[in-house]
């Protein structure tokens, strides 16, 4: 087990150095310099070769992708273009914001998901059935951005139940250690701004697990028909076990593997996916600010972010390997 | 009786908060904004979301005029002006002191002036400072050639300032009025030079306390502020991001946010008919315009075909249709509210029989001859133009109904930025725009259109008669010249038909109604000194 993991590890050196290249490359080919955004209108060539000489970006691309690897090497990821700070402090601002929303939007995905699909292939062709692969459909095809403002129409402005945007009232006063509001708050024992803090994250969360839940639900609910059928299943109810038993001992178990494949697939994709549900909600996290990079060009964040993401996709996919062999001890790496 | 009866209606009026209610100190004023900033040094940045925060923290030695870029006294309380024009002596306001509570005097100017000079020809007064080195360009600084401007800075006593200029340049006291131009405080920078765009430190109503990435920025009034005669009103300022306009218009009527930028123009008429709310309203400082490849013909040479296109295109239908009515059609390229404003000048109307006899006497009747012209559109919304393509589509539709066809090109900003530099020759019509800096007409009439001066102009309209009203514009000092000679040259950019000015854009945000004193500037400056809450 141990070896396998090391093993992994090493393969994660080349994959990164290759993600380096390729997102180096193709950030130079795309038209458009950061110089030129920086400037706007008022770009003359006299003062967008003195920004760029700054920038360093008149050296010639190989040199430019090799002060980024000598830097790399040193753990250091640069310094952003426009914000001129640490590549790696910026992260480490915003990545607690994305992170505590994708993990409520994954805890809610795979509660509702996953139970949503087991009832629905223990009752197939039933009306709930019907109803719940209706709602998966929908949930998957609904433009998250026309959802987050209906939620906020219903239940901010009409109910007022709840924050319109943002991670914590403008009145609430939190000590931020972690950078995890929900986290922060319960470290220093402040209940107020936990109560807040979750408030503010139901609708973003909920806007954001639509699609995960949908997808979850009708992946579970096609794993489970297909377990359902077996012959071992069978054996099971002409034993005589309950109904429950057999469902959620012996049918969910295998029925859950690629479930779980599912759901740290899109584990990774709410992790850097979240653009438009980050943008909606004014959320700080990492999705907007990766996006307004691409916009402005902003290589260094390009860079850099898409390094830490992919790192983080590779190490979620490994534990996606390890799980299997704890949810199906027949699965054993090597 | 009557006496009396008017007397009880002035009472209650002045009782019932009316105009003349007293500002009243404290409260929290959350601002709603569309990003956030991207750094807090004057000097480096180039973003209105970064300039508003300045905007507060920081002073310059002249400032602008609450609701126009007339210039007052700032941080300077005169200056002299040598009858050579190239010497500017600043006498400095005693008593100021910076946020961090050092006292702001003359080297605090030539230090932070100084630091964006290439050659730092400065020289402090007694004891000064050394300037660290420049972390990266001041890109403000080097595009309006300050370099080439400015001499040498001195600082002569604690309090006088004085400085030596290569060349006589009119619009240099409006230029230290901008933000870039701002006196930071040397203690605070030097004591951490990298970190301070995220510490500012200067000597204006609010200073900085927090700032949350993407989230917030929060300022607090400063207590000692040298101005008592005004605010500052408002205990604290936070400026929210919010990026999505109509969730920030929600937080506006929710209450949950004071002021709210940018909404969009069809919140507009909700925020008019909700009493809760209120709108101001500003002529924005800038213009949106459609010009020629003047470095190729027939666009380089033939003003009737140049005419022509100027008198099919319906502007008004473009402002009331894309511009949703908040704008203006433009007469002249320069906005109404600045000196130098040609009302003389007649404006290109809507002719498209004019324009068809126009290009007749162009050598292209109907359109013949000319070919499939290009219309270059910007992809992104601008100040000036909200929707570049759609205006560049309401275009080509008016262009054909005089024979003219045309397609529309565009790419992603920035590649539109560089391409439309090298005047390509696959480029005949081209739209573009400009926010002005200063409110000196010298900021749009020189940058945009005198092409002879540089070749970066983005124009490269190449006419002597308006060059020369150019450099006579910047070399004179005294404004009222300098207002006839623009007026002269907007009669011949109109004449000769240089480029044709489109619109310039209304700015209306609505806001609470218990905000009380809030005005919109021309330059896009968010001021909060004097602001007040019921």
């Amino acid at each position: 087990m141990l070896a396998y993991i090391i093993r992994r590890f090493f393969i994660l050196i080349p994959t990164l150095l290759g993600v380096t290249l390729i997102v180096f490359m193709m950030l130079r080919l795309t038209p458009g310099d950061p110089a030129e955004l920086m400037l706007g209108e008022r770009a003359t060539e006299k003062a967008l070769h003195e920004v760029r000489e700054n920038l360093g970006l008149n050296e010639p691309l190989y040199v430019q992708y090799g002060m980024f690897m000598k830097r790399l090497m040193k753990g250091d990821l640069g310094e952003t273009i426009f914000t001129r700070q640490k590549v790696w402090v910026e992260i480490k601002h915003r990545f607690p914001a994305t992170m505590e929303l994708s993990l409520c939007a994954l805890f809610i995905s795979c509660f509702v998901g996953v139970i949503l699909g087991i009832i629905s292939a223990t009752r197939q062709y039933s009306v709930f059935d019907y109803l719940s692969m209706l709602a998966a459909l929908t949930g998957v095809s609904m433009p998250v951005f026309w959802l987050g403002l209906v939620l906020m129409l219903i239940f901010s402005v009409n109910l007022g139940w709840l924050p319109i945007s943002g991670r914590l009232s403008i009145m609430t006063n939190l000590d931020v250690i972690t950078n995890f509001y929900v986290l922060d708050s319960i470290l220093t024992q402040n209940w107020g701004a936990l109560k807040d803090s979750i408030w503010h994250l139901i609708m973003p969360a909920v806007t954001l697990s639509t699609i995960p839940t949908a997808i979850i639900a009708r992946m579970t609910r096609s794993s489970m028909l297909e377990v359902l059928r077996q012959d071992y299943i069978k054996t099971a109810k002409a034993k005589g076990l309950s109904k429950f038993k057999v469902v959620y001992k012996h049918a969910l178990r295998n029925a859950l593997i690629p479930v779980v494949t599912t759901i740290g697939l899109q584990f990774g994709v709410l992790l850097c996916g979240a653009i438009l549900t980050e943008t909606i909600f004014a959320w700080p996290g990492v999705g907007k600010w990766m996006y307004e990079a691409v916009m402005k060009r902003d290589y260094m964040v390009i860079q850099g972010g898409t390094l830490i993401i992919a790192t983080i996709f590779i190490v979620i996919n490994l534990a996606v390997d390890l799980l299997y062999a704890v949810i199906n001890p027949k699965i054993s790496v090597k | 009786m009557k006496r009396i009866g008017t007397l009880l209606v002035i009472f209650m009026f002045l009782f019932s908060g009316g105009v003349f209610a007293a500002p009243k100190s404290g409260g929290t004023l959350v601002f709603g904004r569309g990003g956030d900033s991207v750094g807090l040094d004057p000097a480096y940045e180039t973003d209105g979301n970064s300039f508003m925060i300045c905007d507060n923290v920081f002073e310059a030695l002249v400032a602008y005029a609450d609701e126009s870029t007339a210039i007052e006294p700032g941080l300077a309380e005169s200056w002299d002006i040598a009858t050579d024009g190239k010497t500017y002596t600043f006498h400095l306001r005693k008593g100021v002191t910076f946020h961090d509570g050092t006292a702001f005097d003359a080297n605090a100017v030539v230090f932070s002036i100084g630091r964006m000079m290439k050659q730092r020809n400065v020289k402090f007064f007694g004891q000064g400072y050394e300037i660290p080195e420049q972390a990266r360009t001041p890109e403000y600084w080097v595009s309006m050639e300050m370099d080439e401007t400015v001499d040498s800075i001195e600082a002569v006593d604690a309090h006088t300032v004085v400085f030596h200029l290569k060349r006589v340049e009119a619009p240099f006291l409006a230029n230290m009025g901008m933000d870039f131009a701002d006196i930071i405080s040397p203690t605070a920078f030097i004591k951490n030079p990298k970190e301070f765009l995220r510490q500012p430190v200067g000597t204006g109503p609010f200073r900085f306390v927090q700032w949350v990435k993407d989230d917030r920025i929060v300022l607090e009034k400063f207590d000692n502020y040298w101005d008592k005669t005004g605010g500052p009103y408002l205990d604290k300022v936070i400026f929210r991001a919010i990026p999505e306009n109509s969730v920030r218009f929600l937080e506006l009527k929710t209450g949950n946010i004071n002021i709210c930028q940018f909404p969009n123009p069809a919140d507009i008429p909700m925020a008019r008919s909700d009493k809760n709310l209120q709108l101001f309203s500003q002529p924005g400082m800038n213009v949106g315009y459609l010009s020629f490849n003047h470095t190729k013909e027939p666009w380089k040479s033939n003003v009737h075909l140049r005419r022509a296109i100027a008198h099919a295109i319906n502007r008004k239908a473009i402002v009331d249709n894309i511009y949703q009515g908040l704008g203006q059609v433009a007469k002249n390229p320069i906005p109404p509210t600045m000196w130098g404003y040609n009302e003389d000048v007649p404006g290109f109307t809507y002719d498209p029989d004019l324009a068809k006899a126009e290009l007749v006497k162009a050598g292209f009747p109907k359109g013949e001859g000319l070919g499939e012209i290009t219309l270059w559109s910007m992809p992104v919304p601008r100040p000036y133009n909200p929707e570049g393509l759609k205006v560049g589509v309401a275009m080509i539709s008016d262009l054909s109904k005089v024979g003219i066809s045309a397609q529309i090109v565009s790419y992603d900003w920035g590649t539109y930025l560089k391409k439309q530099r090298g005047q390509p020759e696959n480029m005949d019509l081209f739209q573009l725009g400009w926010t002005g800096d200063n409110g000196d007409p010298d900021n749009f009439l020189a940058v945009l259109f005198d092409g002879m001066a540089s070749p970066s102009i983005r124009t490269q309209w190449h006419n002597q008669q308006y060059h020369d009203l150019m450099i006579k514009g910047k070399t004179t000092i005294d404004q009222t010249e300098r207002s006839n000679i623009y007026k002269e040259s907007l009669q011949v950019i109109f004449d000769e038909v240089g480029t044709i000015p489109i619109a310039h854009s209304t700015v209306i945000w609505p806001a609470t109604v218990n905000i009380m004193n809030f005005k919109l500037h021309p330059t896009a400056s968010v001021r909060m000194k004097n602001v007040w809450m019921k």
